[in-house]
């Protein structure tokens, strides 16, 4: 048995657990700071300063939030993979949630992907200063704002309805109302997150 | 609703390595009939549309009544029993009859759903009570937790949570929501729950419950209404809390 097959188990439980904590995590953090934008380009920019100045930014950055992501990422591919989508002669909410999932997974992907050239490691490579100013800039073609808005909407969905597969997957949510339920709530959940994020983008405009 | 002829449309195949193909039948209609009873009126006489003599259509049953299994297969595409299926409430014609697609064919109709046993051999489905010696009465099993498990007990194997689940295929090793759900059903039991961790740890591997994506289609195609996404989500708890025992106590 290969190492992998070995710890199947604690390698499934740590996907759902990343994806949550701390990925799920820094994807609030990230549209609440965001959202500061809505109060002016001093205001945005004070909180980027203010992130940028955290002790031990970098240890923070690589192993609470690039590595957690990789991993997810990754794996998660392989998941996506291996299901074969039946939406179509099976259209039930809960099929089309899950289908959605794994869609949003990969445009996810690639956004956070480009997402992550653009205003971080280029940033750290070629000393782009990241502020308000750059983002107008970043946002000012209506392609790559349309590009946002879709990468957004996209990791709000897959945070939100994988929040709800996490509390089944740990075995918190265990009755049909109770999972029901939680269905609602990561809903409202999904609509308050992309209003936050989306109110943070057009901020930019 | 009047008709004269109940117009079939059958996937057909002659062995299990040659191709599938499709035939088409007009039986004479008559009130109250099943797809069973369809095909069994097919066999009196095996002639196609086209007015050919051709092989009767091979399709297994038993029960009668939906508690067997053996007669499930795709109506109108949806998986489900041949017996309960009842002509004078299938609406849609022609009535498109295929085997299950997650099974090996063996031939038309019938498909071998061996693997599901031997899912069940692999997660001891079963209580242990034999010994070399007399062991007595068993503890009795608590009429709260029965009148659950008995739900769970309905199960047939008949196969039709797989045939709907997207993450059960030849992609996937996951072997689905049945076996999983007679996990649930034999750490229920005052006797089965002796080989708790023995059950539990045979589905924390490779295709085990953490390969479930929570799709949920399997609870709505069993005919059985077995609430097999709450099985999951219940053993979800146990194997998490087993699993960092297994871990701590190493």
């Amino acid at each position: 048995m290969s190492v992998l097959e070995k710890n199947h188990f604690f390698i499934r439980k740590l996907h759902s657990l990343f994806g949550v904590i701390p990925v799920g995590l820094f994807l609030l953090e990230h549209l609440y700071t965001n959202s500061f934008a809505t109060q002016g380009a001093a205001s945005y920019n004070s909180k980027i300063e203010f992130l940028q100045s955290l002790s031990y930014v970098l240890y923070i950055e690589v192993f609470l939030i690039i590595l957690p992501i990789l991993f997810h990422a990754f794996y998660g591919l392989y998941v996506v993979y291996i299901a074969k989508n039946n939406v179509l002669r099976y259209s039930y909410y809960r099929n089309w949630a899950f289908y959605l999932q794994r869609i949003t997974a990969l445009i996810t992907l690639v956004f956070v992907l480009y997402h992550l050239w653009a205003l971080r490691i280029s940033s750290a490579l070629l000393g782009t200063e990241v502020t308000f100013n750059t983002m107008v800039q970043h946002l000012s073609n209506p392609g790559m704002f349309a590009f946002y808005v879709i990468g957004l909407l996209s990791a709000t969905f897959h945070f939100a309805n994988g929040l709800w597969a996490f509390f089944i997957n740990w075995g918190i949510a265990v009755g049909v109302k109770a999972q029901q339920v939680l269905g609602w709530v990561t809903g409202i959940l999904f609509v308050i997150l992309s209003i936050m994020g989306l109110q943070g983008l057009f901020a930019f405009l | 609703m009047s008709r004269e002829f109940i117009h079939l449309k059958v996937k057909r195949q002659d062995t299990a390595e040659t191709s599938a193909y499709w035939e088409e039948f007009k039986i004479p209609y008559k009130p109250n009939m099943n797809v069973v009873s369809v095909l069994m009126e097919l066999r009196k006489n095996p002639v196609n549309v086209e007015g050919r003599k051709t092989n009767p259509v091979v399709w297994e049953c038993n029960c009668l009544e939906e508690v067997c299994g053996a007669c499930s297969m795709r109506i109108n595409g949806m998986p489900r029993q041949a017996c309960s299926a009842l002509i004078d409430k299938i609406e849609k014609s022609p009535i498109v009859l295929e085997p299950l697609h997650k099974f090996p064919v063996i031939r038309d109709l019938k498909v071998d759903r061996q693997v599901m046993f031997d899912y069940l051999r692999k997660i001891t489905g079963w209580v242990n009570i034999d010994g070399s010696w007399e062991l007595g009465r068993g503890p009795r099993f608590p009429e709260k937790d029965r009148q659950w498990a008995y739900q769970l007990s309905r199960c047939m194997t008949c196969g039709c949570c797989l045939e709907s689940c997207p993450n059960y295929s030849e992609r996937s090793p996951f072997i689905g929501p049945q076996a999983i759900n007679q996990v649930r059903l034999f750490n229920a039991h005052p006797i089965g729950q002796m080989d708790r961790e023995k059950r539990l740890d045979a589905i924390m591997g490779v295709g085990g419950i953490t390969d479930c994506g929570n799709a949920q289609n399997c609870a709505r195609a069993c005919p059985k209404e077995i609430p097999l996404t709450v099985s999951i989500a219940d053993l979800n708890k146990d194997t998490t809390l087993y699993g960092m025992k297994r871990w701590l106590y190493k």
